[in-house]
């Protein structure tokens, strides 16, 4: 196992760098400057200055080299610095935003703790709904239960959430007024009456987006019970003599859950990526917004970086799930 | 003094008594929090980093010019006792010098004073060649600015300057203390990100938290020139989302209580009213969406590089009666009722205000679809194989008209297809992606200056109530094309030599009534004399306000938050 992991490690990094060229080249060669959300009574000239001090007007090897070197070896640098009072760094420029010039790797700490709580909890919420609902489905195909979670799971998954999140605060925000349509980032979380607030405003976002992930969760886990209800094994374990709730809980959901398990460990970049929707509906402001941000402003550093890192956690939670399948499941073996 | 005057005079002082009697009892940091709401986040609390609207409206709650517009257009002292004029003594008779004296006792929100030195200093942090100033055309055609005593700046103009208000006026071209920025010149700037962020101000407010392009958090400055404001303690700058939903969080749910630019439809803006929470206000500019003919061929049968350039006249739009006809089809108050209602007004003219400048030009306002194929019939272009599309010597009149993707605008090009298409000339609509059309990416041939189109809907605003530098965009020397990078302002491609004489007169007349005239006379030959621009509708910047804010005056000429010192809680 460990040779396996060390060789999928090895593996990635000419993966992820190759990656980050193909995504470099793309937001280069996409059409749009970071120019564009400029007035256009400011004169060209001044234009052309304002590129030049951002190195944008660079040729694009010298931009993407100097991206690699910003991103691997600088920001690493003013990682260790703050970590242990050194100076490796000394003052070397940081990964800019154009648009905001603050360091990229601030902007995501800044929004990170939204983005993980918002879409974090709407993803745990959305799997602890899923599960039972596909069991049961399941357990009990075709019965009313099972239609009307089928019928729900359909609406779920082919309602867009820039419809269900409008529907969600003209309902309750404008019409009840019982929860805000607006997420306050400042916000902290100190007493009582501070976390009732902080549930108040995480109420929507999390409902909507908790309701279109568990869709496709509950799913997957009722076509795998589904799967292993039939079994051989299941009628073997009836046959014993053992309880129901013994059979489907132990037997039959401990084996239906392997590919499940997988679905939901590839889910997990999804989170830190942020809901693009749900973060600009609810201005959550997250790290989904900043990405639609920078993109419509063309903002390279930020883009970039933000999308390299979402490919190496795709990348680390592919290698978590072909883990965690080896684990659950002892057939399968990588050594 | 006769009886009538005494009369309107008592009227006048009560109704000002009235209008002050909340400021007059008010007291700093009385009325808690203000939430104001710009969809379009802050990014950086430094004009000279960027001119985004947002981050200057944003800028202008912490720093100040020395001075700036009110909403009539007029000039307000903001740090400074007076405004300068040669009257005063403040601008030199030759025109080449203004002299600034600012307001004895101001003070930095960090208890240190203000001096001349600041201004010296932010000149020179702008006009560094490494910074990549984004106000430096503010700066331009300045020698020297000097402190010649604490209180005084003197700005010396290498050539006379009849319009010397565009340094340190308005919310764009601010005042920075040079203690905090003296370590940001020249490339240093880009990384300055806690001065960039939490600059020290003369404004009412001071930034005690900054999240990029999510929220903004300021306190009362407690060294503010006036010890009674701002009332209130502390604003909260959030921004998210769109146009719509920030109109919605003032006037139906009231979570905020003002939001920026809620450019909504006539519909939404009816059906958001009647949530009682808050209202729309609105306040006209210089703002004109306008369709903009191309004067050269842009045909794509030309080689690459000949396309829309000077030595390919148009062969359709070179004709002034065919670009005067197609402005005859247009029916202007439909189209604010369809796109602005409130927000919008018909104008004929591209300078539309202030009213000094403005041309007494009304003959666009009534739609003449018969007038229109009678002057096309005039011209030669006649609907020969009864297709209904208007055709001269084998060539269809066949037009292709652009825009950027935007709701509105797509409605404005249908309607305007439906009349171009009545008077017999066919239209092809485009819209195309609002970061590539205004990005000015050279590479890309769907950029507003490359303009490979008849016509193209968009609008233009200028900085401040001067419109010089804005009509000097119409120049031969500005025409976009492969010898520039295509850069350039003049993207209707006019040359026109009578136009140009009058930009040269402007430029060296300093009476006010004699620059009105010759501004009239230039947007006269742009419009309904020359049809280059086919003007449409005046765009007032609309936004909306909680029913409990009050001292809010929309500003259309400076930063909409210009007087949030003012601003107050109705109880």
């Amino acid at each position: 196992m460990l040779t396996f992991v060390i060789r999928r490690l090895l593996l990635a990094i000419p993966t992820l760098l190759l990656i980050s060229l193909v995504i470099f080249l793309l937001v280069d060669l996409a059409p749009g400057s970071p120019m564009s959300e400029i007035p256009r009574t400011v004169p060209p000239e001044v234009r052309e200055r304002m590129m030049q001090a951002m190195g944008a007007n660079e040729p694009v090897v010298v931009r993407y080299l100097l991206w690699l070197r910003q991103f691997f070896l600088v920001e690493p640098a003013y990682v260790i610095d703050s970590l242990m009072g050194t100076n490796l760094a000394g003052g070397a420029q940081r990964v800019l935003s154009w648009q905001s010039r603050m360091p990229v790797f601030d902007i995501i700490a800044q929004r990170l703790p939204q983005t993980l709580t918002v879409i974090g909890s709407a993803y745990l919420v959305g799997v602890l709904i899923a599960l039972p609902i596909g069991i049961y489905s399941a357990y009990r195909q075709y019965s009313w239960f099972d239609q009307l979670g089928t019928f729900v799971t359909m609406v779920g998954s082919s309602v867009p959430t820039f419809f269900t999140g409008v529907l969600l605060i003209i309902v309750f925000s404008v019409n009840l007024g019982w929860f805000p349509s607006i997420y306050d980032t400042t916000l902290e979380v100190t007493d009582w009456a501070s976390f009732k607030m902080q549930i108040m405003q995480m109420a929507l976002p999390v409902t909507m987006l908790a309701l279109h992930n568990a869709t496709e969760i509950s799913r997957y886990m009722r076509s795998s019970m589904l799967e292993n209800l039939g079994q051989d094994y299941v009628r073997t374990a009836r046959a014993k003599g053992m309880s129901e709730r013994v059979v489907v809980l132990k037997h039959v959901l401990r084996n239906s859950l392997i590919p499940v398990v997988t679905v939901i460990a590839l889910g997990i970049p999804t989170i830190f990526g942020g809901a693009i929707i749900a973060e600009q509906v609810f201005k959550v402001n997250g790290l989904g917004t900043a990405l639609i941000g920078a993109i419509n402003a063309s903002d390279l550093p930020t883009v970039q970086t933000l999308t390299f890192i979402f490919a190496v956690l795709i990348v680390f939670f592919n290698l978590v799930a072909d883990i965690l399948y080896g684990i659950l499941d002892p057939r399968i073996r990588y050594d | 003094m006769n009886f009538r005057t005494a009369l309107l005079g008592t009227t006048a002082a009560a109704t000002a008594f009235i209008g002050l009697a909340p400021a007059a009892h008010a007291q700093r940091a009385a009325d808690g929090n203000v939430k104001i709401l710009y969809f379009q986040a802050v990014s950086v609390m430094n004009p000279y980093m960027s001119s985004g609207t947002k981050d200057v409206h944003g800028s202008s709650l912490v720093i100040e010019p020395l001075a700036g517009f009110d909403e009539k257009g007029g000039l307000v002292p903001r740090l400074v006792t007076e405004i300068p004029s040669v009257e005063n003594g403040g601008i030199s008779k030759d025109l080449t010098t203004i002299t600034w004296k600012l307001t004895p006792g101001l003070k930095w929100s960090d208890g240190t004073p203000v001096t001349a030195d600041d201004a010296v200093f932010t000149y020179e942090y702008c006009t560094n060649a490494d910074m990549g100033c984004s106000q430096a055309a503010r700066f331009q055609g300045i020698k020297t600015v000097e402190a010649t005593d604490p209180q005084t700046i003197k700005i010396t103009f290498t050539t006379p300057k009849p319009n010397p208000f565009s340094a340190f006026v308005g919310a764009a071209s601010p005042v920075l203390q040079r203690a905090q920025f003296k370590d940001c010149v020249g490339a240093a700037a880009q990384t300055c990100t806690e001065q960039n962020t939490k600059p020290v101000g003369t404004g009412p407010f001071t930034v005690t938290d900054f999240k990029v392009n999510d929220v903004v958090q300021l306190a009362a400055n407690a060294n503010y020139r006036d010890p009674a404001k701002p009332a209130f303690a502390t604003v909260t700058l959030k921004g998210g989302g769109d146009a719509r939903a920030s109109a919605r969080a003032v006037m139906e749910t009231g979570e905020f209580d003002y939001a920026w630019n809620t450019q909504i439809n006539p519909e939404f803006q009816a059906q958001l009213a009647a949530g009682g929470k808050g209202e729309l206000i609105s306040a006209f500019s210089n703002n004109v969406e306008r369709i903009e003919l191309n004067l050269t061929d842009p045909s794509p049968d030309l080689p690459e590089g000949e396309r829309s350039q000077i030595k390919n006249p148009h062969p359709i739009l070179s004709d002034v009666r065919v670009r005067r006809a197609l402005s005859m089809a247009m029916d202007r108050q439909l189209l604010v009722d369809v796109g602005y209602g409130a927000a919008g007004k018909p104008t004929c003219n591209v300078i539309p205000a202030p009213e000094i400048y403005a041309s007494p030009n009304t003959n666009c306002h009534v739609q003449d679809i018969e007038g229109a194929k009678a002057l096309l019939e005039e011209a030669g272009w006649t609907d020969s194989n009864g297709d209904g599309i208007r055709d001269k010597d084998g060539k269809k009149l066949s037009l292709l008209f652009q825009t950027s993707v935007n709701a509105v605008r797509q409605d404005f090009q249908a309607l305007v297809k439906g009349w171009w298409t009545q008077i017999g000339v066919e239209t092809e609509l485009k819209a195309i992606e609002p970061s590539v059309f205004f990005g000015g990416d050279p590479g890309t041939p769907d950029t507003y200056q490359r303009f490979y189109a008849e016509a193209q809907l968009d609008t233009l605003d200028y900085d401040g109530t001067d419109p010089e530098a804005y009509l000097g965009q119409y120049v031969c020397a500005n025409v976009p094309g492969p010898g520039n990078g295509w850069r350039g302002t003049n993207i209707n491609r006019l040359c026109d030599p009578a136009y140009e004489k009058l930009l040269a007169d402007l430029s060296k007349t300093a009476d006010l009534n004699e620059r009105a005239k010759i501004i009239i006379s230039m947007n006269d030959l742009l419009t309904k004399d020359g049809y280059v621009s086919i003007p449409l509708v005046d765009r007032a910047r609309l936004s909306a306000k909680s029913k409990t804010l009050g001292g809010v005056v929309l500003n259309a000429w400076d930063s909409e938050l210009w007087n949030a010192s003012d601003w107050y809680r109705i109880k």
